[in-house]
């Protein structure tokens, strides 16, 4: 696929034809907790489930842009923990912190991403090695730091983008603000993916040499790919310590579910081809496909192996399609 | 190649996934891993926990980490020596904030008897095989007696039976082995008395017909099993309705979005757990549903007792207590000084109710951390625990 391909491709309104399949599979998932659960025949059940699925999502739409531009980043579930303890360790209950803490939240994620970027770009390692180096620093850094056990509390209006919404809105009831964070998030990585730049990160995964040599800032376009993905964490921190609290287990095994989520939804690994939009609907059908779990009785055991299956289901047939295309 | 590549890459993601998911296992009292479900039911064990709950202690009223259940005492005369002494400990991990609790303990605790030379120890990092070679080190220097607390039962016995051989005095506490080889096996009650304390408090605030939902850590581990087998059995005798068993990894997010999940299905009466750690959250699920707190039983953990306190609720939190971490020390030097010490060494497990909240409740603790370490009257409390 050339640049002008993905252009042409991205300026039409309609959805990306890779878009398609998880979208089906969705509406399925969607269709079937309706009837395996008496809480999805309304509206506040999908709320529900959203407001569950929007730190995933918003996790997959970071590392959407590591993954399309032709990186990983498995450092965001060690970084997710990270956050929150810091957070709960600097806040201590104390309202008055709130605010300047989220700020250096985002601050972290996004200098976390920087130094990914960095060390990906300019001293040219891979960035499965950087990013997995990045998750056993901040996981020791996080342990020895806490020995363990997070000290601190988060304060309650720290809480209250995870746990709370607007009420009192008509037919749903309550509007989680997670929800309303995670509609700003996609509704600002739609228009960052058809503006230029957007464009351009997307050609780098399907070819850097065109890019370089078509006057494109390959390194800085690959940095800000990790910064975004560092910055999604931090947001994904802040909602995921508001829902449930501090833990030092908060993002366990998020790198691997939102790599999951992003396959899933058709994002092919090694970059160049796929949507923002497709992988962050990967993320809300696995959350489904739990939920769905969940509600049939499936012992939670089977989760890791689900989604082992899926993530080579995915690649194998995004690899067997992409040589059935080739002339 | 390329997509070659990729899919390998992304098999390496899903292997790797499924291992890092898991959580640690819980502190146990070990018998034999068992390999189908009705195995995890000893009667002859369950109907002896039980009945050990209403024993009376032996020992010093104010220390229950000296105190004994039904003692049987042993000589230890032939391991008598004059001091100084270096005690070694082979410790399975410090990965959960209960082993950090206790190891903080027994840290001070070392330090209180000047009779300890020196306290060597190695940390196995939750990795059988690197338990196995740290007794093997631990014993091939100069230790006088050995604590281990092993990661998992059957793996490290032959590596316990090999310490006993040297002729040295052994101590195992916590989590158990399958050999009488060591002086001492140091453990509270445990995982059926745990249980069954828990469903018939629950049993008793529900009442007859009443939905309680029980939240797991995971399926598979002897102690856990343990406490859900009595348990069960106590609520279906009661004739309490078990709405749901599910398993949380001890993931506070998990266990909310489960009691999310069955909130909107209808009410819940009561809350059983295995293990507290996710109690709060739990709670919280119920008041963001807009619902009235359940009974539940938790733990001894900070921010469960603080819950409790500041919201009134009908709580109870049954105990597998860090204290126990202090015993294996005092053990030790009984041993070197030819004092008798019980075979079996049980530890009291007390139950916080309503009644001994304020009494185990202390203040501007951390979060996780457990309220019976025994810890309050150590040089350096609160701080070093903080």
């Amino acid at each position: 696929m050339t640049q002008t391909e993905t252009q042409s491709q991205s300026r039409r309104p309609k959805l990306a034809s890779s878009t398609i399949p998880v979208l089906a599979v969705l509406a399925v998932l969607l269709v079937a907790l309706a009837f395996a659960g008496s809480a999805y025949q309304e509206p506040a059940g999908y709320l529900a489930l959203l407001k569950r699925a929007a730190p995933l999502m918003i996790l997959a739409i970071g590392q959407y842009f590591v993954i399309v531009s032709g990186g990983f980043d498995l450092s965001v579930g060690s970084l997710v923990t990270a956050e929150v303890v810091i957070a709960a360790r600097l806040i201590d209950g104390d309202e008055s912190a709130t605010l300047w803490v989220m700020l250096l939240m985002l601050g972290i994620g996004a200098f976390v991403g920087l130094v990914n970027g960095a060390i990906t770009t300019r001293l040219l390692v891979p960035s499965f090695i950087v990013t997995l180096g990045m998750l056993l620093v901040l996981d020791g850094a996080v342990f020895l730091w806490t020995g363990g056990a997070p000290r601190g509390a988060l304060s309650d209006s720290f809480r209250t983008v995870g746990r709370q919404g607007i009420d009192g809105v008509p037919v749903i009831g309550q509007l989680p603000w997670s929800v309303v964070v995670l509609a700003v998030i996609v509704v600002l990585a739609v228009l960052f993916m058809r503006s230029p730049t957007g464009r351009t990160l997307l050609a780098v995964g399907d070819n850097e040499t065109a890019v370089w040599l078509g006057g494109g800032r390959v390194e800085r376009l690959r940095t800000l790919a990790f910064v975004l993905s560092g910055l999604s964490a931090a947001v994904a921190a802040i909602l995921l310590g508001g829902f449930a609290g501090v833990s030092a287990q908060v993002g366990d095994g998020l790198e691997f579910r939102v790599i999951t989520a992003v396959v899933l939804g058709g994002v092919v690994l090694g970059g160049g081809r796929g949507s923002v939009v497709a992988a962050m609907a990967g993320a809300l059908t696995l959350e489904s496909l739990f939920s769905l779990l969940n509600l049939l009785g499936v012992a939670g055991g089977l989760e890791s192996t689900v989604q082992g299956v899926i993530i080579i289901a995915a690649v194998a047939y995004a690899a067997v399609n992409w040589r059935r295309k080739k002339p | 190649m390329k997509r070659l590549m990729t899919v390998g890459v992304a098999g390496l993601l899903a292997l790797t996934g499924c291992s890092s998911d898991l959580p640690e296992a819980p502190p146990t009292v070990s018998s034999a891993p068992s390999a189908t479900k009705s195995e995890f039911f000893d009667q002859a064990e369950h109907d002896r926990q039980l009945s050990l709950r209403d024993a009376a202690p032996q020992g010093p009223a104010d220390k229950p980490w000296e105190q004994a259940l039904n003692p049987t005492m042993v000589d230890t005369g032939k391991y008598a020596k004059p001091g100084p002494y270096e005690i070694c400990f082979s410790n399975a991990s410090v990965d959960n904030p209960w082993r950090q609790v206790g190891w903080k303990t027994m840290q001070v605790e070392a330090t209180l008897h000047p009779e300890i030379s020196k306290f060597t120890v190695l940390d196995a990092e939750a990795k059988d095989d690197k338990q196995i070679s740290d007794i093997q080190q631990l014993t091939s220097g100069g230790c006088h007696a050995l604590i281990v607390s092993p990661n998992t039962t059957a793996t490290l016995t032959p590596a316990v039976e090999a310490a006993c051989a040297k002729g040295i005095p052994v101590i195992v506490f916590d989590r158990g082995v399958n050999t009488k080889c060591p002086v001492t096996f140091i453990h509270p009650i445990g995982g059926y008395a745990f249980g069954a304390t828990a469903a018939e408090f629950l049993a008793s605030k529900v009442g007859q017909g009443g939905k309680v939902l029980a939240l797991r850590v995971l399926p598979g581990v002897d102690v856990l099993e343990h406490r859900w087998a009595a348990a069960e059995r106590i609520l279906a005798a009661k004739g309490v309705q078990v709405a749901g068993v599910e398993f949380t990894g001890n993931d506070g997010a998990k266990a909310k979005s489960i009691v999310s999940d069955y909130l909107q299905r209808g009410d819940i009466n009561g809350i059983w757990m295995d293990d507290g750690t996710a109690a709060v959250p739990v709670l919280e699920a119920f008041e963001d549903a807009g619902k009235k707190a359940p009974a539940i039983s938790g733990e001894d953990q900070q921010q469960f007792l603080d819950k409790w306190k500041t919201e009134g609720l009908t709580a109870q939190a049954p105990t597998y207590p860090t204290y126990q971490w202090r015993t294996p020390v005092i053990a030790a030097l009984k041993i070197l000084k030819g004092e008798q010490v019980p075979q079996e060494w049980i530890l009291p497990q007390p139950v916080i109710t309503d009644q001994t909240l304020d009494q185990y409740r202390s203040q501007g603790m951390p979060p996780l951390h457990y309220a019976l370490c025994g810890c309050q009257q150590m040089p350096g409390y609160p701080d070093k625990w903080k």
